[in-house]
């Protein structure tokens, strides 16, 4: 692998470019791997690059029906967070936070990992007392997070609105070591390094068969032929109930559209990412000058790749009333991914019914700032059978009910 | 020069100048103008410079698809960014302002951007800035998202002054485009009796027709666009809008439509945007299509432009970006632009046909008049600068040498056409790849798919692939019968009969000069505004960014305001011929809503400020906003967080309350409390399923403190049910819960129990109800009924504690029941919501004497703590079970079911290490931090640190004149005495000692008397 500076931009510039290689190779599927990966997103990528760079595992097979990158690693609004409540969340979060740190030096590719800070806004007295309560928790974890109060917010935002009329911004929950990535070049510099590595990814190939012999998994159909494996790790989100059945298991995960939309290009005008979830929207300011704006997920189960109107209008009336000048923006693009939802609203990292058979899914709306954390803790537990990572997000929760849930804020006053 | 022509201009009324200024320079154009022909008749050729290398750029196209000319309209509270002069109307006062440049648009230092250009192709920042680590973030992000952006962001303290507005629509076929297409489908509609509304995103019906010439029925275009218009106009079951744009098409027959109403005369008052929410039963895309630009060298430099544009600009507004023009085409069409420019007096220098053979009827024609065609031939570079000068020509199928250089100001380009297939694709629509005009169009195969699994969207005309009037007419009259017949009505295809000039094939060039060389690759732009070239995307195929989604993200193709409008085909040529692949295998990006940028003001409609969400107002709303409430929202409602005097704080009036209502005796609106009648013969059994307590065997008159759980078995919410007769129960809710149990129960009988005789209603918005608590509370009720004379008994024997009883009070038609949330003597009593701001009036008139004072939220709320009752929302949080609260008393033994009780016999539910409910008191007296927790030793696998238990509730207890806290704790009522310690954020460690928490009147003496 060529390695990426700005010397190398400058001395293939003098040969017009033509000198650059390809960031991955594009190979055919060999007969068996040591390990296949289902799914060439952020997290099936990131556990292929932690199986070898962790454990020496490089005999390594990611496969991709569409081009990689391409589901909601590509769709999402890039924030980067880890201030949890839960102790299990915390520590996944956290870990993958801190990866991304160094992310771009680790991959020599830059993912443009921007410690912006984050802004949790506190509009109800509930929520006040629910983000104090994330704070305490979050010393005790690690995670360095803060409450502000409502001056400092607007310091931190100055297109905010701290007095509208009907939630009033009462502080925040601050993580000044949150921000944003570069969503594609996480994939795309996992993929690299993947393939420097001798790993294969193979796009185009969708996987149509999971074959177990003895409750053990040997392997899959593919529309590029059948494969062999010694171990299978599934991660595929929006498909992950599809390719469980093709495994023989069922997996407590439900699949919705989520929504989300830029706005045209303007000059900087807010620097941190701010969520406010009273209202339901949360916004950033891209390095390209776009606001990108989340939405809310759609009432019913589907697979449409689309976005819906009713979203998002919602979600720009919360934002006109966050920050007044919304109102003249525009709205450029809007679009849908669709996210697996689990029955606590957490993740699954776990061993399955099938030997050999491993499960990442189930991130919901949260998963990209995940990504380097997950692929971690799926690695150790493939590699090993046993991730402290990984633990609590086993499927066996469900069964003894010890749920990770983090929708504090869905309680209620009297 | 660009200048103003002294004839032609059909869209113009020169008898009527408007003066508008641009950077500040005062200008003339005239009504009827956009602001892009204005500033071309003006000699305002430079409009902006590009996002990447800050290279200047001029008008490049005449609509919607424009890349280049955008501008800062307006000013302060109506200031605008990224507005476009091409679909932006001349108004009189207009002031816009250029983009993305400093100190000023002819002199741009970010153009040393373009000096580096070679060292920035497509990607290079993810090859780059990687070392050393903290210069990201404080070095080159910064100055990369300052060169980035487009224009100012508006005023961050100032409030959009327009206002927006939604509106809904039904009809049977929704016909989006108003060309000849649109009209012509429309008309077909519409005489089948089917209710049609057309929309139209320009102020001018009738779309190119008129300005690219031909006759329809025998007469010129327009001619015949008036006369279809006057006929639609006249039926009753049309509806024409024009300035209102088919913005998205969407699952089941939903389209937006976005009508600018105002942005063409600001301040004639009434709302600047509409955005209608349609549903058609049939959809009718009419949009057209929109001309490729030519890929050579300069092709950016301001004054080459579409062809088609070119003759836009000199028909319909009489202006002209040059007066010595060279064309250059692929196809016939852009001949007409010569013959257009010929006819107003403007110099063709020359027309170079990249096909050997040239064009048709119409190339003959333009040579008749002496104009000089060249066939075979392309440019091989326009030279850089601020506008046109000077052109080399040289082969088309060569690498570039130049054979001559002519001298012209403007270039007119032709690439060939694309239908304008976006709404089509929406949701879902496929295409198909056109070999003969090499375009995607339509596939009428795979149209979008609507509920009964047929399609609903039918394209029609040249957005539908046809691009002789002729052909166009027929398609869109078919298109329209289809519509028609589709929604239910029987209609006749009746065309116009469309007459223009035969055409020759066109020859698909993505390159010119086909095998151009790689520095004139580098200045052959794709995408103008984003600044990507033919170089960047044979370097990322080169890269492996094979997918075109891959591809687009990687150079930014067709990413720009204007989504790759005039790139995108382009852009995929290039790719696919850089795989060796074909057009077809490589494919389309995905096409996402808007079609072309909407205001957010629009989305979001009306719903802004006080009326951002529905507020919901109890009926003494108004009463307590007059007495001092400080408000606290609470759901779409809001209550009074405490009755504020002059000179106090909030803190003291919360100290105020809690005391008098403890000695005396307060009112609470308890109006936003959830009410819930659940009544039927099988009402009983149902709710013995939804609590957890036995509800069937409660006694009519009597009141149960009921506790509901998620299937998970979570407490989700309580209350106090009221059985009201034998098959009628009152279930009260917390005040977020009202809806929300609302909905589970609707869910659960209409999904799992839809054979049980129940039904549900919320009364919650029906009923006033007030809390009259404290110990003079009796007093008060009982003065209120001897003033009226009369009323119902409230002693303890006629009304004991947990029972309700209908009657009067002060006269009033009520139901009280005596329950209590405080620990004090209490009366809960709903009256009319009609009645409640009366009945409060009486309560407060008839209290004088007794000191009574209205309470808010926070007094309730520390005087439940006090008592130890639990809150839902703060004891709970979706993790805690019952019995996790000490609440096992309301769990039902006998039942064989209820919501959540499998759930609470899973393994980490009967864990005995769950952390359980407890007082909190600590030892000096101070209050808890809220949501503290409570460390035990060591730290986690994760290596957090071990935690035992956390405070639920804090606060401070004017009562008891100290801190009290409850809180959940490992082991915790077993270990009641022990002190543990709670470190605070601040470094504070807090310690506190586990008692009862219960801390007021442990034995409810206070409450049952």
């Amino acid at each position: 692998m060529k390695r990426y500076s700005a010397f190398a931009v400058a001395r293939e510039a003098l040969r017009y470019h033509t000198g650059w290689e390809r960031a991955w190779r594009n190979p055919a599927p060999k007969r068996q791997y040591d390990v296949i990966i289902v799914g060439a997103g952020g997290h099936g990528l990131a556990t292929a690059y932690y199986l070898g760079k962790n454990f020496g595992i490089t005999n390594v097979a990611v496969l991709e029906k569409g081009w990689l990158g391409g589901g909601n690693t590509g769709r999402n609004t890039t924030i980067i967070r880890s201030n949890y409540l839960q102790d299990p969340s915390a520590a996944i979060y956290e870990k993958a936070r801190s990866l991304y740190e160094d992310m771009s030096q680790d991959l020599n590719y830059n993912v443009m990992f921007s410690p912006r800070g984050v802004i949790m806004l506190a509009q109800t007295e509930h929520e006040v007392r629910g983000y104090k309560r994330t704070a305490h928790a979050n010393a005790l974890q690690g995670v360095s997070t803060e409450w502000i109060e409502p001056a400092r917010v607007k310091e931190l935002v100055p297109i905010i609105n701290l007095a509208g009329p009907r939630y009033p911004v009462l502080g925040g929950l601050w993580q000044e070591r949150g921000g944003t990535a570069r969503h594609d070049a996480v994939a795309w510099g996992y993929a690299r390094a993947c393939s420097a590595m001798g790993m294969d990814i193979i796009q185009q190939c969708e996987v149509t068969g999971v074959r177990s012999e003895g409750g053990r998994v040997i392997g899959v159909d593919t529309t590029k032929g059948a494969i062999d494996c010694d171990k299978l790790g599934m991660v595929v989100a929006g498909n992950c109930s599809h390719l469980s059945q093709m495994a023989g298991f069922r997996l407590p995960v439900e699949s919705v559209a989520l929504q989300a939309l830029v706005s045209e290009p303007i000059k900087p005008c807010m620097d941190v990412v701010v969520m406010a979830n009273t209202v339901h929207g949360y916004m950033s300011q891209s390095d390209k000058g776009e606001m990108v704006i989340g939405g809310g997920t759609d009432g019913f189960n589907n697979y449409t790749q689309r976005g819906s109107f009713h979203h998002i209008e919602e979600t720009v009336r919360a934002l006109i009333e966050t920050f007044p000048m919304v109102s003249r923006l525009k709205m450029l693009r809007q679009w849908g991914g669709i996210v697996d939802v689990t029955g606590d609203r957490s993740p699954i990292i776990s061993k399955t019914p099938v030997q050999n058979c491993f499960v990442n899914a189930g991130w919901g709306t949260g998963g990209f700032k995940a990504i380097p954390g997950s692929g971690w803790a799926m690695a150790e537990l493939m590699a090993t059978g046993h991730s402290p990572l990984a633990e609590e997000f086993s499927m066996m929760r469900f069964k003894e009910g010890k749920f990770i849930d983090e929708s504090v804020a869905a309680g209620v006053a009297h | 020069m660009s200048t103003r022509l002294a004839t032609q201009g059909r869209l113009i009324d020169r008898s009527k100048p408007i003066e508008f200024t641009f950077n500040g320079t005062r200008m003339t154009g005239y009504a009827g103008d956009t602001l892009a022909s204005a500033l071309l008749a003006n000699d305002q050729l430079l409009v902006g410079r590009s996002f990447k290398y800050h290279r200047p750029r001029g008008l490049v196209a005449s609509g919607a698809e424009e890349p280049n000319a955008l501008v800062g309209l307006g000013t302060g509270d109506r200031f605008e960014p990224n507005q476009r002069a091409t679909t932006t109307e001349l108004f009189s006062g207009l002031s816009a302002q250029s983009q993305n440049h400093w100190p000023s648009l002819e002199f741009d230092v970010g153009v040393v951007n373009n000096k580096l250009a070679r060292f920035l192709p497509a990607g290079f920042y993810y090859k780059m800035f990687i070392h050393p680590k903290p210069f990201w973030k404080h070095v080159y992000e910064p100055i990369i998202r300052k060169s980035a952006g487009l224009g100012q962001a508006p005023d961050r303290e100032l409030k959009d002054a327009d206002t927006y507005e939604h509106f809904y629509y039904f009809c049977d076929v929704l016909v989006i485009g108003g060309g000849v297409a649109g009209l012509q489908a429309a008309l077909v509609a519409a005489k089948s009796g089917a209710k049609v509304l057309v929309l139209e995103q320009n102020a001018h019906w009738g779309g190119r027709a008129p300005v690219d010439g031909g006759t329809i029925d025998g007469d010129y275009p327009e001619a015949w666009v008036e006369q279809t218009l006057a006929e639609l106009s006249a039926m009753e079951n049309v509806t024409l809008r024009n300035r209102c744009m088919g913005a998205g098409v969407y699952d089941h027959g939903y389209a937006l439509g976005y009508e600018r109403l105002t942005d063409h005369a600001p301040g004639q008052g009434g709302p600047r945007h509409r955005m209608w929410r349609i549903r058609a039963k049939q959809i009718v895309t009419a949009t057209g299509a929109i001309e490729r630009p030519l890929s050579f060298a300069g092709n950016d430099v301001p004054g080459v432009m579409l062809a088609a544009a070119m003759r836009d600009y000199v028909v319909n507004w009489g202006a002209t970006p040059g007066k010595r023009v060279l064309v250059a085409t692929n196809n016939d069409d852009a001949y007409r632009t010569a013959l257009t420019l010929h006819a107003a007096g403007i110099e063709v220098v020359r027309v170079l046909d990249t096909r050997e053979t040239g064009g048709g009827a119409l190339m003959e024609e333009v040579r008749a008049l002496g104009i000089r065609v060249e066939c075979g031939r392309g440019i091989a570079k326009v030279k850089d600068g601020k506008c046109v000068t000077r052109v080399a020509i040289c082969a088309q199928n060569g690498q570039g040498g130049a054979q001559e250089e002519v001298e012209a100001d403007a270039v007119a380009m032709s690439g060939g056409w694309s239908p304008v297939v976006h709404l089509w694709s929406h949701c879902g629509g496929k295409l198909t790849w056109d070999d003969a005009q090499a375009h995607f169009r339509p596939d009428p195969a795979r149209p979008p798919l609507g509920a009964d699994g047929a399609g609903f969207v039918v394209a029609a005309g040249s957005a539908n692939g046809p691009l002789g009037l002729g052909a166009v007419l027929s398609d869109a009259a078919e298109a329209g019968a289809k519509a028609a017949a589709a929604a239910g009505f029987k209609a006749e295809a009746k065309p116009a009969a469309g007459v223009a000039q035969d055409e020759a094939p066109m020859q698909p060039v993505w390159l010119m000069p086909a095998r151009a060389e790689i520095d004139l690759r580098m200045k052959a732009w794709l995408d103008f505004q984003n600044d990507v070239k033919v170089s960047d995307v044979q370097l990322a195929a080169r890269e492996g960014f094979e997918s075109v989604e891959h591809t687009k993200r990687y150079t930014t193709l067709g990413m720009a305001t204007d989504q790759g409008k005039l790139s995108n085909i382009n852009g995929l040529a290039v790719l696919a011929d850089s795989l060796g692949s074909e057009i077809p295998q490589v494919g389309t990006t995905t096409f996402r809503p808007p079609y072309h940028p909407i205001s957010m003001g629009a989305i979001g409609g009306e719903a802004r400020g006080e009326i951002f969400q529905p507020l919901r107002k109890t009926p003494m709303h108004d009463w307590h906003d007059a007495n001092g409430a400080d408000w606290e929202p609470v759901g779409h409602w809001r209550r009074p967080y405490a009755f504020v005097r002059a000179g106090e704080s909030v803190k003291e009036a919360v100290s105020r309350e809690i005391l008098n209502t403890r000695q005396n005796v307060g009112l609470l609106d308890a109006s936003t409390l959830g009410k819930l009648i659940v009544k039927g013969p099988d009402a009983g059994r149902f709710l013995d399923m939804m609590y957890t307590n036995m509800m069937s065997t409660l006694k009519v008159g009597k009141c149960r403190y009921g506790l509901m759980c998620s299937e998970n078995g979570f407490l989700s919410d309580d209350g106090v049910v009221a059985r009201i007769d034998e098959e009628t129960w009152l279930c009260h809710t917390t005040t977020g819960g009202a809806d929300r149990i609302h909905a589970h129960m609707e869910e659960w009988l209409q999904t799992e129990w839809w054979d049980w005789k129940v039904y549900v209603a919320n009364v919650t918005e029906q009923l006033a109800q007030v809390a009259v608590v404290g110990p003079k509370a009796r007093m008060l009720l009982e003065k209120l009924n001897a003033e009226a004379g009369g009323g119902m008994d409230v002693s303890k024997e006629a009304l004991p504690f947990m029972e309700w009883k209908d009657g009067e009070i002060g006269g009033f038609k009520c139901r009280a029941y005596r329950i209590s949330f405080s620990g004090e003597l209490s009366y809960e009593i709903a009256v009319p919501a009609s009645q409640g701001q009366a009945f409060w009036d009486a309560l407060m008139a008839a209290g004088a004497e007794f000191g009574v004072m209205p309470y808010g939220t926070e007094c309730l709320h520390v005087m439940r703590a006090e008592k130890g009752f639990i809150m839902i929302g703060d004891e709970t949080d979706g993790t805690v079970i019952p019995q996790d609260l000490g609440l096992n008393w309301a769990i039902s033994k006998k039942k064989e079911d209820f919501i959540g009780k499998r759930a609470q016999q899973r393994s980490h539910m009967v864990d005995p290490d769950r952390w359980q409910l407890v007082g909190l008191e600590t030892l000096d007296g101070a209050v808890l931090p809220d949501g503290a927790y409570a460390v035990g030793s060591g730290v986690n696998a994760n290596g957090q640190k071990n935690t035992i238990g956390r405070v639920t509730s804090t606060y401070h207890s004017p009562t008891l004149g100290k801190g009290i806290a409850m809180g959940l704790v490992k082991h915790g009522p077993k270990r009641m005495g022990e002190v543990i310690e709670f470190p605070g954020t601040d470094g504070t460690v807090y310690k506190a000692k586990i008692v009862d928490p219960v801390f007021y009147d442990k034995e409810g003496e206070k409450q049952n008397v």
